[in-house]
Formats: C-alpha cells, sequence, structure tokens
C-alpha cells in the first residue's frame, strides 16, 4: 500500500523507534516521533473516545494521550516503571501514545518490510503498515493515520 | 521582483481606501448634493490610483482613473449624482476589489475584464457633460522598467489627461543626506508626502527598491498635483534628512520629442522653485550627485508625528501573547512556592513581578483589540444591495462601533453577523406596503449595536420588522420531528423561539417562507459558541426582533474558579458564576424528579458534576458538606455541586486540539501552577 511507502526513508531504509506492548514490538516511523517521556500526570477527558486517556502538559502545551493498547485491543495492564509516552507528530497533530517501554531505534531494511495484513485478525488490521524483519525479530510497523483518525472518520 | 514588504502595505491601506469608497458612496447616496462626501470619495480615488500605479498595477490605476474623472465631473457640478452613476462607481470599486484581492493572491490584476465598465464610465461621463479627453485606455501595461525615469505610454496618456483637467505633473528629485541611516524610511515619508498632494504615477528607482534601499542617496518621482511646484518642494523639504529637493514641471512635448532621456533633461523653466533651479533638473537616479552645495539648505525639522502606528503581522501578537501565558503560568507556580514553603521575601518580590505581569497582559491584550468597526463598516454596503435586491426600504443604524474586541474573535463575528442582518432583512422587515398595511413608516429599521457589558461585549442586531411567531416555531419544530407536541406545549415563547438555533431547524429552504426565519440560524449559534459566546433572541409580533450576541472580551486569558470534583480539578469561568454557598445534603429538594435547592427564594435546579462528568468515585465518601457554585447563563441560573472549592486565579485558556474537538462540557484546558492540567468547563452547555 502507499503508506508503506510513505515510510519509507532513503536508501531503501527505514528507521524506526522500536516498543513493546506486551509481548510483541512495535513501530513508529522515526520521522514521526518528537520525543519520549516518563509517565507524568495524565488528566482524564469526560465524552473523550476510550482510547484517549487524557491530556497531559508538555512544556505549556496541552496534548492528549491514547492509551495505545486499548486502541489496538490489547489487554491492559497495569503501568509500570517503564511505561513511557511517545510522543507523535502527523499531519501538524501531536499526541503522546502510551506504550509499555521503548526498546530502541531499529534499522530496517525495506525490502524486508512485509505488507501483508492477514496476521492480524480483520478489525485492528487498518492500523497496521506491516511487518518489520530484522534478524529474527518481528517488528510491527503501525499507521499513525489511522490511529489517530481524526474525529469524523472515527467510528 | 521581490515587492511583498511593500505589496502587505499596498494592499491593506487599498482595501481601507475601497471601504473609505464604499463608505462615502453609500452616504452620497442618501445625500446626492453634500459636496464634502464626494470631494472625500475623490481623494480616496485619487489616492488609490496613485499607489496602484506606483506598485505597477496599471489596470487598476486605469480604472480608478477612469472613475476618478466621473467623480471629478459630479465634483465641479457638470454632472448631477444619479442612481445610475452611483450603480456604476459601486461596480467598480468592486471590479477594483476583485483586481487587488487577485494581485494579493499573486494571480495577475487583468483576470477581471474591465473593459466594458470603462466604457460605460466613459459614456457617462462623455454623454453627459464636457468630459475630458476621451479616454485612450491604451492596453499598455508595461512593466514599470527599472532605474531610469523612463515614461511609458500610459504614464504619458495619465500626465496627458493631468494635463488636460488642469493639474501639474512634476518630477521631483529628491537627495537625502549623507549620513541618512533609514533611507528607505526617509524614501516612504517623501512617498507619502507626494501622496497627499497628489498622484504618484511613477518613481526612480521603483517603489519597491526605494523600500528596500536599493539606490545611492538621490531618487526622482514624477507626480500629478493640483498643488503648484513650490508647495510640493516644501512637502518635500519638510521631512528630515534631506538635503535637496528639485522640482520640474513635466512638459509633454519634450517628452515626445525624445523618448526616455528628456524627462531629465527637461529645463526647469516653468518650476518656480525657489530651489537650486540651476541644477539641472532631477540627475539620473543612479547618479551620486553628492553636492555638497545642497547642504545649503537646511535640514527641516522633523515633523511631528500625531497617531504613529506599526502593522504587526497577527501570527507575532500570537506569539507575544502565548509567551505572556507562559509567564503567567510561571508566575502562578513561583506564587505556590512562596506559600508553600512561606517564603515572605520571595512572596513580596512576587506582588512586584505580579502588578507587572498584569499590566504587560493588559498591554499584550490591547493590542490585540481592534473595534468593531472594522467588521461593521462593510454592513451598510451589503444591507443597501440587499434591500434593492428585496424591494424593500431599509435604513441601517450602527452604535457602537469604536467598541472593542480581540482580533481572533473581530476575525470570526463576521459571518455569524452577516447571517443574522439578512435574516432581518429577508424575513424580519415586511415590504412597504406592507409595513405601511400595519401602520408602521414604510422604512424597516435596523440596527447593529455594539456595546461593553462588564467582561463581556455584547452586540445586538435589532429589526423593527415582523417578529418570530413562536406558534409557527413550535408547530415546525413537532413537524420536523425535533420536539414532541407536548414538549410544545409546555414550552414558553421564549424558549419556542429558541429552536430557531437547533441544527436541523432550519436546513430546508421552504421553513424560511413559513417561520419567517431560521436559515441556518445553527450555524451562527455555532459559530459564537465556539468563540465562547452566546446568543439569544428576543422578539415580539408585529414589532420586530432582536439578536442578542454576547462575547468574551478576549480568549486567552481568564478569571476562573478552580473546583474539585474527587480527585479531578475542573476551571469554572468567573464570569459565569454568580456566587458560591455551602449546603447541607438536605437543603437539596426535589421537583418533578429534578434536583432544586433554594436560594433567597429562588428556585435553583442543581446539577452534580461528579454524575456528569462521570468522575469515577472514591468509595465510602458521604460528603457532610456540599458546595454549590452558582452559575448563569443569560438569565437562567443553575447550582454546580462539587466537592471542593480551591481558588480563584488566573488561567491561560489552551485549546485541546483538533483530535478533542467537540467535546460536551469542556471547553478548553488550562496548565495550572504545579504543571497538571485541568479542564474548563462550557457552562453554557452544562445547563
Amino acid at each position: 500500500m502507499a503508506k508503506v511507502e510513505k515510510n519509507t526513508a532513503v536508501n531503501g531504509e527505514i528507521q524506526v523507534v522500536a516498543f513493546k506492548l506486551r509481548k510483541e514490538e512495535y513501530g513508529f516511523s522515526i520521522l514521526n516521533v518528537q520525543e519520549i517521556k516518563g509517565l507524568t500526570d495524565i488528566t482524564r477527558v469526560p465524552f473523550a473516545p476510550d482510547f484517549i486517556k487524557g491530556v497531559i502538559n508538555l512544556r505549556g502545551s496541552v496534548l492528549p494521550v491514547i492509551d495505545l493498547k486499548k486502541r489496538l485491543g490489547l489487554q491492559q495492564e497495569p503501568y509500570t516503571d517503564s511505561t513511557r509516552i511517545v510522543i507523535v507528530q502527523v499531519d501538524d497533530i501531536s499526541v503522546g501514545m502510551i506504550v509499555d517501554a521503548v526498546t530502541e531505534v531499529l534499522t530496517i531494511d525495506a525490502a524486508h518490510v512485509d505488507a501483508t495484513k492477514s496476521i492480524s485478525d480483520s478489525d485492528n488490521s487498518r492500523f497496521i503498515n506491516g511487518i518489520g524483519k530484522i534478524d529474527d525479530r518481528l517488528i510491527i510497523m503501525l499507521n499513525l493515520e489511522e490511529i489517530i483518525a481524526l474525529p469524523g472518520e472515527a467510528k | 521582483m521581490d515587492t511583498n514588504q511593500y505589496m502587505e502595505m499596498f494592499l491593506d491601506e487599498s482595501r481601507e481606501h475601497l471601504q473609505s469608497l464604499n463608505d462615502g458612496l453609500l452616504s452620497l447616496e442618501n445625500n446626492p448634493a453634500d459636496l464634502s462626501v464626494l470631494n472625500e470619495i475623490f481623494r480616496n480615488a485619487h489616492t488609490l490610483k496613485g499607489m496602484s500605479a506606483t506598485m505597477g498595477y496599471n489596470k487598476i490605476a486605469e480604472l480608478t482613473h477612469e472613475m476618478e474623472n466621473l467623480l471629478d465631473l459630479l465634483r465641479k457640478e457638470q454632472l448631477k449624482v444619479n442612481e445610475d452613476i452611483i450603480d456604476v462607481i459601486f461596480k467598480c470599486v468592486d471590479s477594483l476589489e476583485q483586481m487587488i484581492e487577485n494581485v494579493g493572491n499573486g494571480e495577475p490584476e487583468d483576470l477581471v475584464d474591465v473593459s466594458d465598465l470603462v466604457k460605460r464610465v466613459n459614456a457617462i461621463a462623455n454623454g453627459n457633460a464636457d468630459a475630458p479627453a476621451a479616454a485612450a485606455p491604451a492596453a499598455a501595461a508595461a512593466a514599470p522598467a527599472a532605474g531610469r525615469l523612463e515614461l511609458t505610454d500610459t504614464d504619458r496618456s495619465v500626465i496627458e489627461k493631468a494635463r488636460a483637467s488642469g493639474l501639474l505633473a512634476l518630477e521631483v528629485h529628491v537627495e537625502l543626506a549623507e549620513s541618512c541611516l533609514l533611507k528607505s524610511a526617509r524614501s516612504y515619508m517623501v512617498m507619502n508626502a507626494l501622496d497627499e498632494l497628489g498622484d504618484v504615477i511613477k518613481s526612480v528607482p521603483p517603489a519597491e527598491d526605494l523600500e528596500q534601499e536599493k539606490f545611492d542617496h538621490s531618487f526622482d518621482v514624477v507626480v500629478v498635483t493640483a498643488s503648484e511646484a513650490k508647495v510640493v518642494e516644501e512637502a518635500v523639504n519638510s521631512i528630515s534628512e534631506i538635503t535637496k529637493v528639485v522640482v520640474t514641471e513635466l512638459k509633454p512635448e519634450a517628452q515626445e520629442a525624445t523618448a526616455p532621456e528628456p524627462a531629465k533633461a527637461a529645463p526647469a523653466a516653468s518650476a518656480p522653485a525657489a530651489a537650486p533651479a540651476a541644477k539641472p533638473a532631477a540627475k539620473p537616479a543612479a547618479s551620486k550627485a553628492p553636492a555638497k552645495a545642497a547642504a545649503s539648505k537646511a535640514p527641516a525639522k522633523p515633523k511631528a508625528h500625531a497617531g504613529q502606528s506599526v502593522r504587526v503581522d497577527i501570527e507575532k501578537l500570537d506569539n507575544l501573547m502565548n509567551l505572556v501565558g507562559e509567564l503567567v503560568i510561571n508566575k502562578v507556580r513561583l506564587e505556590q512556592i512562596g506559600t508553600t514553603h512561606r517564603l515572605t521575601e520571595l512572596t513580596e518580590t512576587l506582588e512586584q513581578m505580579d502588578r507587572v505581569t498584569t499590566d504587560l497582559q493588559s498591554v499584550v491584550m490591547k493590542v490585540r483589540m481592534v473595534p468593531v468597526s472594522s467588521v461593521f463598516n462593510r454592513f451598510p454596503r451589503m444591507v443597501r444591495d440587499l434591500a434593492k435586491e428585496l424591494d424593500k426600504e431599509i435604513n441601517l443604524t450602527i452604535e457602537g462601533e469604536e467598541t472593542e474586541l480581540d482580533r481572533t474573535v473581530i476575525d470570526e463575528i463576521g459571518d455569524p453577523l452577516m447571517h443574522l442582518l439578512r435574516n432581518s432583512l429577508d424575513h424580519g422587515v415586511e415590504h412597504p406596503q406592507d409595513r405601511e398595511a400595519k401602520g408602521k413608516p414604510r422604512t424597516g429599521e435596523v440596527g447593529l449595536i455594539a456595546r461593553h457589558e462588564g467582561n463581556n461585549v455584547v452586540i445586538m442586531v435589532t429589526d423593527d420588522g415582523k417578529g418570530i411567531d413562536a406558534d409557527v416555531i413550535r408547530r415546525k419544530a413537532v413537524e420536523k420531528g425535533m420536539i414532541t407536541q407536548e414538549e410544545a406545549d409546555n414550552m414558553d415563547d421564549a424558549d419556542a423561539v429558541r429552536l430557531i438555533f437547533l441544527p436541523g431547524f432550519s436546513t430546508a429552504e421552504k421553513i424560511t417562507d413559513v417561520s419567517g426565519r431560521g436559515v441556518g440560524m445553527d450555524v451562527v449559534r455555532s459559530k459564537i459558541e465556539a468563540l465562547g459566546g452566546h446568543v439569544d433572541v428576543e422578539t415580539t409580533l408585529d414589532e420586530g426582533s432582536v439578536f442578542k450576541i454576547k462575547l468574551p472580551l478576549t480568549l486567552a486569558i481568564i478569571q476562573a474558579l478552580l473546583v474539585k470534583v474527587q480527585e479531578e480539578m475542573y476551571a469554572i469561568p468567573l464570569g459565569a458564576i454568580d456566587s458560591t454557598i455551602n449546603i447541607t445534603p438536605d437543603a437539596i429538594k426535589t421537583v418533578r424528579n429534578k434536583e432544586v435547592i433554594v436560594l433567597r427564594g429562588q428556585i435553583i435546579p442543581i446539577i452534580r458534576l461528579g454524575d456528569v462528568l462521570s468522575v469515577p468515585r472514591a468509595e465510602g465518601d458521604a460528603n457532610e458538606d456540599i458546595f454549590v457554585v452558582v452559575v448563569h447563563l443569560g438569565d437562567r441560573k443553575a447550582g454546580i455541586v462539587v466537592d471542593n472549592l480551591i481558588g480563584q486565579m488566573e488561567i491561560v485558556i489552551k485549546t485541546l486540539g483538533r483530535l478533542l474537538v467537540g467535546l460536551k462540557v469542556i471547553s478548553g484546558a488550562t496548565v495550572l501552577g504545579d504543571g497538571r492540567v485541568a479542564l474548563i468547563l462550557d457552562v453554557g452547555a452544562l445547563m
């Protein structure tokens, strides 16, 4: 799909910020990642979609935070010391994503990204851009546009 | 060529002049014999022509010129003002507006075809009076040649026509002091001075080069003016750091004889200039011409400038506002530290700082304030056109146009107001014959009134039309399935009329025929509410309606009361709060299944904030005391039940971002002194 190409950086390589949700490894294109910060006070926002955990203060700006596991339909676990908020930016919108742990920045050969979506169940497949392979690790590349899904396109 | 810097100014000023033209024409239409208005209009057209010619927009200059010819005839009373003429001039102004907008969008000015219009203007001018030599529209749209004082055909025809109408074409050679640091500023002042006297049709080097200081110490300008050369010279000389001014009259014959050069060689003949006329008039701009002798001309004393102003990009102001916002947040944080650790010295210093930040804040706020006239002044024209179209007689009264509002509000308020005005004209005010039948004056009165009301600005659109029939609204709402018959029956008239603000009420065109009102009223409401404002309507059948918009003075920093519900903090804008009271649980009564309290004899419904916002309940807390924040919206009141009152503070409003738009009840967020985020409640939505 076009989205895969969009993540492709120069020289056919993709740089990815890899992080964990439960046992699996996921990745955002590094081009979208602004910064990574520890868990801070999150203010709950009434009437917001349930996957939006709330808002945080990032140096004076108010930013929504998405609970990524909830968004992807994964089982919830209490936050730990390694829980992080990854601040990403898509189309001028900055959003925080709560992940279990950030592992590292990886460089994946674009040729090793498999665009297959059939592995996941249909409902959540729209969130996935493809699977990146590096050695024997599998990194699930996430589609940020879909995850952020602006109101209106959200169900 | 990069003309951007100059461009913005040109656009802004052109728009201003067009606006004054519109205003002037409107008052001329009502008062055709008023020569002073005509003169004003003429001056505006004149300046506009000069500016556009300087910028090299020949088409705009040309059309303005034709228009000016016509105005001149009117001014000299060789032609009588009539509706036809006014209409044509209005058309000209419209076309000019279009052209200038095109230019502003980086499109060519000639996208608008004005040849027909020019012909009409000419026909009127020629047909009815001894018009000056028929305009030679000369498609010569030649770009102004850079560097030399070379007159294009258009320039020459402008000069020619100017001479025909008894004006002088002068060439002004200006030399700046070598010590002059801000050459562009001086040249700008010169241009301005010349503009006031007449009409700058050309400059060498071109205006944008002057603006960017791409010239030595001298430049030449051709100006068409009614003033004498001496007057022009004095005007320029009064600007400081000018060492030398030479004014020469341009002789058309001379120019035609030898093409580009002659202008410079033109003898100083008729220029009665007391200036060192011996100097060959106007040197080529490139000439260094240090001319120490020129120093003999005493540098004029700097002119006192009344009301100086600077145009600033609104983005810069927004930025400034944000920074002040940050400052306020940090000040509050420091205050908390001072209080927590009981640091008297810090607290005292902070009190000082508090004064400074408050002042700073109010200054920044004031800087962002714009009088509502900038929105209002486009309405008279619209009302005139619409009244004509609808075949109604309408008198628009505008009051309080000097009332100031935050720039962001101003930008957004235009459309809703236009909507309301259209509604009043279209559906409120009746046709003259109907009005007469009802015993009202033929002319309908429509008012647009702005005024301060506490920390708000109220804008009202009033009319003395037929009003809104609450029964018709009820019936329609029931038909549309928006309310049940029973609800309709229980609703008082005021509430029924408010139904027009509901979405869905007004989508179909035919409703307007029946109900009389309601085109897109929900759009008006949502726009106003997005601005933190509130719109309401009062109406009396056959007497008219009043639409009342209440807007906050500013959107950025407000006073709010912080309240606590369980562990969550919320901010309630102080403007909406009447009082806070402390009651016991048994003070809450039930009326028709709704919880109310009685406050000073008034029954007030209560809202349990924790329930509305579904705040997670902590176990086993039975509050002895209940805090109630009594809020009001219009004349309605409600009590908001919270667990605790934290206190009043200044908060900086932040948006929740695009991801969280359109949330009920929450209008924004703010960062508290301790870095946590608190949400701001939308009291209107709560009620």
